[in-house]
């Protein structure tokens, strides 16, 4: 049998055109996110000095620092950490090693999918409505940690349930095969293994909840508040918000574009420093934990 | 010699699947018996009902009897089948030590049946290692993670672990496969002097080896028995055609 050179030929022309347009978008993208990064670094670096980082904003928030900012992101990314991770983990926990395959499981899994799905200005109202309003917490760094911390939910949950699904059953079997019951299996053997995976899905979700602004508006996010907060009752400061809110709304827009871009260098640096925490973090306990 | 183990009748479904048919069969105390069969013949979910692994599995039926000195196992109250398990140990395909130090993990079983004594553990996990030819490579590494021996000494850190509690009966589904033949030597060796103090039951896909560490054998063939008896006598002179077949390696 014989077959057409010509259609050879045109396989490989197909082909290096179509891996020359997909090359060139990956490319693209990679040199997109370095002039976002090389953006903001020309504009803010020149700004960041340790005042800068330390001091409170004075002059209508053209001058001074970010101090109170910095401390107020910590602050809410903590407490939604502090309420996601546990609540989120146990979730994990159920969906992956208790709850029955069939349409319940199903359910829930699709309901987590979408919680990851709704827009985050949607959390910010609902946290308004139940914690701020409801539950009577006021704008307070309790109810923004709260409504960061479901924002953040689904993130753990997802994690958790993928870092338990990879841990290998004969680990459980061998551990039952002791007299092991599922709790101590889970508490002992389980959980140990997927720690590395499931710390790495705690810190993207730091990552996210950092950055996000929607959420904490209507929830804790002072406009100005030159001082640190007394309580969790107390509102406080933001990064993105105050980025927001200097580069929106303040009374001298333009005389505090510097140190609009000095706060998005901070935040970006915040960003970068947890993912590469992440990667880190993971490498270790992956170390710790592999299988040869 | 009298059976350890006994099943009478015994028929298992996994949902539709017909795993195991009306099997009936005695393992004799204090020796070994190896299970033979091509793959997906039932020989390890047969294996898995000493000790009640296959209860794991949704949608799993079974029917007849699994006498364990006389008594059905699966009969007995659900708080009875921890007691079941630490009275069955099993090792496993491919080495599965716990991410813990090698100490802990043969510990493992002490600790989750709530054994605190220190002194106890440490001289049962001493003697274990023994037990299991493996003391003198790692007794001065107790603390180090169990991930950093060899995969056969993985595998016999997996049967120290399992030792530990005690059992009368282990279970050892294709303990060697996952090893070079060196390593794979070790283990035979070790079931060999095993077989004095405990009853052990031994998937294997290979033949030499079921040869080598076996007393009794049986054939399985897709979820039935096609034979069962004196090792020596099912590998010279069978009596059914199907375990000439496989074992002459004309199929499977």
């Amino acid at each position: 049998m014989t077959f057409p050179e010509s259609n050879d030929r045109r396989k490989k022309i197909g082909q290096a055109v179509m891996f020359g347009v997909s090359k060139g978008i990956s490319y693209g993208i990679v040199a997109l996110l370095f002039l976002i990064l090389f953006f903001i670094i020309k504009q803010g670096i020149g700004v960041i000095s340790w005042e800068f980082l330390t001091a409170m904003p004075t002059d209508g928030m053209t001058k001074g620092g970010i101090y109170p900012a910095i401390i107020g992101t910590l602050y809410l990314v903590g407490g939604s950490m502090l309420f996601a991770f546990p609540v989120g983990v146990m979730a994990g926990i159920y969906v992956n090693e208790y709850a029955v395959s069939g349409p319940m499981k199903r359910f829930i899994n699709m309901m987590t999918n979408n919680l990851a799905g709704v827009p985050s200005i949607i959390f910010g109202l609902f946290g308004m409505a139940l914690f701020v309003n409801q539950m009577g917490f006021g704008a307070s760094i309790l109810a923004g940690s709260l409504t960061l911390g479901l924002l953040a939910l689904p993130i753990v949950i997802r994690t958790t349930e993928e870092s338990l699904k990879s841990v290998d059953d004969t680990f459980r079997q061998a551990s039952y095969a002791l007299g092991g019951s599922k709790l101590y299996t889970i508490r002992k053997v389980v959980l140990p293994i997927a720690l590395p995976n499931i710390l790495t899905g705690l810190i993207l979700a730091v990552g996210r909840v950092s950055g996000e602004t929607a959420p904490i508006l209507f929830t804790v996010a002072a406009y100005f508040l030159p001082r640190l907060p007394n309580s969790i009752m107390d509102q406080c400061m933001a990064l993105p918000y105050h980025l927001y809110v200097i580069s929106t709304s303040g009374t001298q827009i333009e005389a505090s574009r510097p140190i609009a871009y000095g706060t998005a260098f901070v935040l970006v640096a915040i960003v970068l420093i947890v993912n590469i925490l992440a990667a880190l973090l993971r490498n270790y306990f992956g170390k710790k934990v592999k299988m040869n | 010699m009298s059976n350890k183990i006994e099943t009478i009748d015994v028929n298992l479904h996994y949902g539709d699947f017909h795993a195991l048919k009306d099997i009936s069969l005695g393992i004799p105390e204090n020796s070994v018996t190896a299970l033979i069969g091509p793959s997906g013949c039932g020989k390890s979910t047969y294996l898995r009902l000493f000790n009640r692994m296959n209860d794991l599995i949704p949608e799993t039926r079974i029917t007849g009897k699994v006498l364990l000195d006389g008594e059905n196992i699966y009969k007995i109250k659900a708080t009875k089948i921890d007691a079941l398990r630490r009275n069955v140990g099993m090792v496993f395909q491919k080495p599965n030590p716990f991410p813990k130090s090698i100490f802990e993990n043969v510990a493992y079983g002490l600790r989750v049946n709530g054994i605190t004594d220190k002194s106890f553990i440490e001289g049962q996990v001493e003697k274990t290692l023994h037990q299991a030819a493996l003391w003198d490579e790692v007794k001065d590494k107790l603390k180090k993670s169990a991930f950093e021996l060899s995969g056969g000494q993985q595998q016999r850190l997996c049967i120290a672990r399992a030792l530990a509690i005690e059992p009368s009966i282990i279970l050892m589904d294709e303990p060697a496969s996952a090893l070079d033949p060196i390593s794979t030597g070790k283990i035979e060796d070790l079931i060999f002097e095993l077989k004095s103090e405990f009853t052990i039951v031994i998937v294997t896909h290979n033949m030499q080896q079921a040869g080598r560490v076996s007393d009794y054998t049986g054939f399985f063939y897709l979820g039935s028995l096609i034979e069962f008896g004196k090792t020596r006598k099912i590998f010279t002179n069978p009596s059914k055609q199907e375990t000439e077949n496989y074992i002459s390696g004309r199929f499977g």
